[in-house]
């Protein structure tokens, strides 16, 4: 139990460290790799609680897509250091505003639920005696939660879709390869015998079609 | 301490073991290896000539289209892992669930393929 709680411990203190060193980062990219820390630890801790297939879920998908997408976010910014500044002076007031918001919210979740006392009664244990813990999660989405599951679905496809109306730009003028039009080529429409008389050139249909359109 | 926690043991101690290995191996250059660099040597190359701009450029768009459609297939994965664990006591309903839910997404992909998103220009 000590160990248990020595490693809760470690990956609380570090967490809250890394979470910090984001928000102060003058850097975003270090901001981000702060952030990847942060999912490590918050990982972590999800396996001291027993909830093992959550925590996998964290390192998957957060670290490993969510991470990256930031990553690329953060790189196609033109950061500008001096502009950053004159918008934090700018922007302050309304940060400030909605940090309180958030934070009188919280308290008074708090002392409403007295720090959480009162939630114990209504979450399971994380850890079913006798199935693993993502056999117990897939007992239920599938069936009890079914209509949550699709909708989740619609929701991915939504964003999908919406990713690609957004920044999808083909370049006018690019020619694809068209695999289809490749595999179909035969002898015939690809290559022409033609006698050649001597002293006499020969021009290729294509040539004296394309200078009479120009 | 509980079952589950006591297999975890051995990944802990192997991360701390690789840690400090890391560690080891980023401080040992500092102590032992020769360094005598001088204004030349520190200085950055590009074949003679000063660096033209700075190298921190930005990223084309289209780095961020391809990492959203990976986060989304992604997503799509995890939801099989459970649904695969649980396949042995798991009712029609939740087999046709997951048929749906990949039937949905199949959509998005056939959109996204002839929409020409997964070509690079």
């Amino acid at each position: 139990m000590e160990l248990t709680a020595a490693f809760f411990y470690l990956f609380a203190i570090l967490m809250i460290a890394s979470a910090t060193t984001v928000i102060v980062a003058k850097n975003p990219v270090h901001a981000v790799l702060f952030l990847i820390v942060t999912f490590f630890n918050a990982a972590g801790l999800f396996v001291l609680l027993g909830a093992e297939f959550i925590a996998m879920l964290l390192v998957i998908v957060y670290v490993g897509a969510v991470a990256v997408l930031f990553l690329f976010v953060v790189m196609m910014l033109d950061v500008d250091f001096a502009e950053l500044k004159a918008g934090f002076i700018r922007n302050a007031p309304v940060g400030l505003l909605v940090g309180g918001v958030v934070l009188a919210e919280l308290v008074a979740l708090f002392v409403a639920k007295g720090f959480g006392l009162g939630m114990a009664k209504v979450t399971a244990a994380a850890i079913p005696q006798d199935i693993s813990n993502t056999e117990a999660l897939g007992r239920l989405i599938y069936t009890r939660y079914v209509y949550f599951f699709e909708a989740a679905g619609l929701v991915l496809l939504v964003a999908m879709i919406g990713a690609i109306v957004l920044t999808l730009k083909h370049k006018p003028n690019v020619r694809r390869q068209s695999i289809s039009a490749q595999v179909n080529r035969h002898p015939a429409t690809a290559m022409a015998v033609v006698k050649v008389k001597s002293g006499e050139a020969i021009v290729p249909d294509a040539v004296t079609k394309r200078e009479a359109a120009e | 301490m509980n079952l589950l926690l006591e297999q975890y043991l051995p990944l802990a101690i192997f991360l701390g073991v690789a840690l400090a290995f890391v560690a080891v191996l980023l401080v040992a250059p500092f102590l032992v290896a020769v360094s005598n660099p001088d204004p030349e040597k520190v200085s950055a190359y590009e074949c003679g000539f000063n660096a033209f701009d700075d190298a921190r450029m930005k990223f084309d768009v289209r780095f961020y289209l391809v990492s959203i459609l990976f986060i989304i297939f992604d997503l799509e994965v995890a939801f099989l892992f459970p649904w695969a664990a649980a396949f042995g006591t798991m009712s029609d309903l939740g087999f046709w669930a997951m048929m749906i839910f990949l039937a949905v997404l199949t959509i998005g992909f056939i959109y996204e393929w002839r929409k020409g998103a997964l070509e690079w220009d």
